[in-house]
């Protein structure tokens, strides 16, 4: 447990100090503090890795049946993520996004209980690990899509206001910005669907059903419905730019209501105390 | 050793006075050898543009040599020296350091921050090297105005920023397209403004220009030399979905573009993002355009209002440039400081070793008959008792020429023992090396 703490804590403050490289040079305008926090980001999540693996040896199953291991392993999904949208689209900018919001995660889940939940018989399956990981890569993907929507708005506020403010000279164009919410529009449905799909056939080997309305399923289906309209919005509509932005946002209100609010609201079998409970 | 400078810029003097005292580049043999041959001055760098005609010596007189400066600009431009002296200034020591520096980082520019003043020193001091009137202080001077000016630029934002309203128009386009690559700029009407600021978007790689005009034949003149094609002005809106960037500048009246108008190119285009910059006045396109969603409408006031902004950005950073200067002018100041210690304190140390040299002969030719080894004890002794007197102000000369007190020492030093007058440093050697 010893070294899983430390490894935690490492990861932990290897956000907090990505974050405060990225703000740092976003505030000073020097753009090498960004540089360095990409590297910081990728030594937190080797951390986190390894964090996993010592977790995974000695507690056994997928480390993501509790509060504390989901929003640990959700803020792997996301830096990982964004490093690799950083790669592609060089978005120092968005590190001062995504970096902060991984700390926050990592905080939240620090304050959750820390228990090894041993995971129901029933629920015992490979299945279960793959749809925890695509459905958190694919909420990850949208986490991204949202800050790049934020992003959007307020470039496109100050073009078209004609009054410009420090961060205009730091953030993307436009065009840069609306590749980057369509990347990630584009990875993220996929994953949501494959974790979706998974579930279904972990709940058909559980329980026998494939879908049982559950709080869960059904805000998920609501929000997957949403994101499909925004896809299909862009490929087919031509929606673009400030729509899109905006509608990736309020998809990601509900998708965060999926993830926080129906377990701490709704109840249903999704919830983390559920796992352990025999049904 | 002194760094002087005399000139004039546009601060102080009108073009019409510039024009008179400027040096054509290519017979700038003459003007540096005859300003190298005034007595005062001992090294010489012409600099001349069209916003500044400025002399840059190095002198051991510097009041003659500002006399003699200001003499020769007026007679080699065969100008009455009253005329001209209005519009001149003159700068001595510190102030001349700081002012080259100034010139050199462009913060004595018209538009602050304007990248060409650098290369029209550099060219300056190219001609200097040439004809060989640069010397030991000058070479070290300009290197340092050149690394300063570099490090303004990289270590501030005082040049980032566009501050003409075309490169304007180029930097807001690439920050709402990102690359100007496989983009179609469209020009309505053929005004200068409108051409600038097409040349513009073509040096950064627009894909293709298209040209509209009332008169068809203007059109396909502008065409022509953007490498572009003409479009007839009648059918133009037609073309506007396969337009991301449109400039307008007609003499129309009304609108020449409607908001209507432009939500339907903007549907034709499926809602791919459009600049449409308006220079003309009255305006071509209706502001209204402006609200729609992927329209981005700026008008000239607009683009003048960027321009002002980003002038004022310079401005606040040039503040910052102004620190850097200052460190780096009292660096140099105390080069040059060291410049004179070194021989005033090599001339102190000959002239004590002449009197001790004098003083051991007597004294050994009254003593008459002495053993090798009691011979050398008094040189030693002697030597030891030179040595140590001249330890402390040795010292105190070095220290002294750090922090700026230098020249009072260093006169003090002279007069109390009698010094001859300095002379002329030959060595390219940097006196921080030795010793």
């Amino acid at each position: 447990m010893g070294s899983m703490t430390l490894l935690f804590s490492a990861t932990t403050l290897s956000y907090l100090v990505a974050s405060i490289l990225y703000l740092v040079g976003m505030a000073a305008k020097r753009p090498q503090a960004g540089r360095i926090g990409r590297w910081v980001l990728l030594a937190g999540i080797l951390l986190q890795a390894s964090c996993f693996a010592v977790r995974h040896s000695t507690a056994g199953g997928t480390p993501v049946t509790s509060l504390h291991e989901s929003l640990s392993f959700f803020a792997w999904c996301l830096v990982l993520l964004y490093l690799l949208l950083d790669l592609r689209f060089r978005l120092s900018v968005m590190g001062a996004f995504a970096a902060p919001l991984a700390f926050f995660v990592m905080v939240g889940s620090a304050l959750s209980p820390d228990i090894v939940v041993q995971l129901n018989p029933v629920l015992k399956s490979w299945l279960f690990p793959v749809h925890i990981t695509f459905a958190f890569l694919g909420h990850a993907a949208f986490a991204l899509s949202f800050g790049a929507g934020v992003m959007y708005l307020v470039q496109n506020r100050m073009l078209k206001s004609k009054h410009f403010t420090g961060i205009y000279q730091l953030l993307p164009s436009l065009d840069t910005l609306d590749k980057v919410n369509y990347t990630c529009l584009s990875v993220g449905f996929p994953l949501m669907t494959l974790g979706i799909i998974s579930g279904a056939f972990w709940a058909s080997t559980a329980w026998g059903t494939y879908w049982r309305w559950d709080p869960k399923e059904t805000w998920a289906l609501i929000t997957w419905f949403l994101y499909a309209a925004l896809l299909h919005g862009r490929l087919t509509v031509g929606w673009r730019g400030r729509k899109a932005a905006i509608f990736s946002i309020i998809a990601f209100m509900f998708l965060l209501f999926t993830f926080l609010g129906v377990n701490l609201l709704l109840g249903g079998y999704h919830t983390f105390e559920a796992f352990a409970a025999i049904r | 050793m002194n760094i002087i400078v005399v000139g004039l810029s546009h601060k102080t003097a009108p073009v019409e006075i510039r024009e008179k005292v400027a040096f054509p580049p290519t017979g700038m043999e003459l003007p540096l050898q005859q300003m190298l041959a005034l007595p005062a001055v001992s090294e010489a760098v012409i600099v001349s543009t069209c916003n500044r005609v400025e002399l840059y010596a190095a002198s051991r007189q510097p009041e003659m040599a500002i006399i003699e400066l200001r003499r020769f600009l007026a007679d080699f431009h065969n100008l009455s020296a009253a005329d001209l002296n209005d519009h001149l200034y003159d700068f001595t020591g510190l102030e001349a350091i700081q002012h080259v520096l100034r010139v050199a980082a462009s913060l004595d520019s018209m538009v602050i921050g304007e990248p060409q003043i650098l290369g029209q020193i550099k060219t300056a001091y190219g001609y200097a090297c040439e004809f060989h009137t640069a010397g030991t202080i000058l070479n070290r001077f300009l290197h340092k105005a050149f690394s300063v000016a570099k490090r303004v630029r990289n270590e501030t934002a005082i040049a980032s920023n566009a501050v003409s309203v075309s490169f304007a128009a180029v930097e807001l386009a690439r920050k709402i397209f990102d690359s100007l690559e496989n983009k179609t700029v469209m020009l309505v009407g053929a005004g200068e403004m409108c051409e600038l600021a097409a040349k513009h978007f073509v040096s950064h790689g627009v894909a293709k220009v298209l040209v509209t005009n009332r008169t068809f034949s203007r059109a396909e003149k502008l065409a022509a030399e953007l490498n572009g094609t003409a479009v007839n002005f009648e059918n133009f809106p037609e073309q506007l979905h396969r337009v991301d960037i449109l400039l307008s500048s007609t003499g129309a009246p009304d609108y020449v573009l409607s908001a209507k108008k432009l939500k339907e190119v903007c549907k034709a285009r499926r809602y791919k993002p459009m600049f449409l910059i308006d220079i003309a006045v009255p305006r071509d396109i209706d502001p209204a355009a402006n609200k729609l969603d992927n329209i981005y409408l700026y008008d000239v006031d607009d683009l003048q209002g960027v321009v002002q902004a980003n002038l004022k950005g310079r401005q606040k950073e040039a503040a910052k440039a102004e620190l850097i200067i200052k460190k780096e002018v009292n660096q140099f100041q105390s080069w040059l400081a060291t410049l004179e210690v070194k021989p005033t304190i090599v001339a102190l140390r000959q002239q004590l070793e002449q009197v001790r040299q004098a003083e051991m002969e007597k004294t050994l030719a009254s003593l008459g008959e002495l053993n090798e080894k009691e011979r050398k004890a008094i040189e030693a002794m002697t030597s030891a008792i030179v040595n140590k007197i001249l330890h402390h102000p040795t010292n105190i000369l070095k220290q002294a020429s750090n922090d700026g007190n230098g020249n009072l020492y260093l006169d003090a030093v002279r007069t109390l023992f009698d010094l001859p007058a300095q002379k002329e440093l030959t060595s390219d050697s940097d006196p921080f090396d030795q010793s």
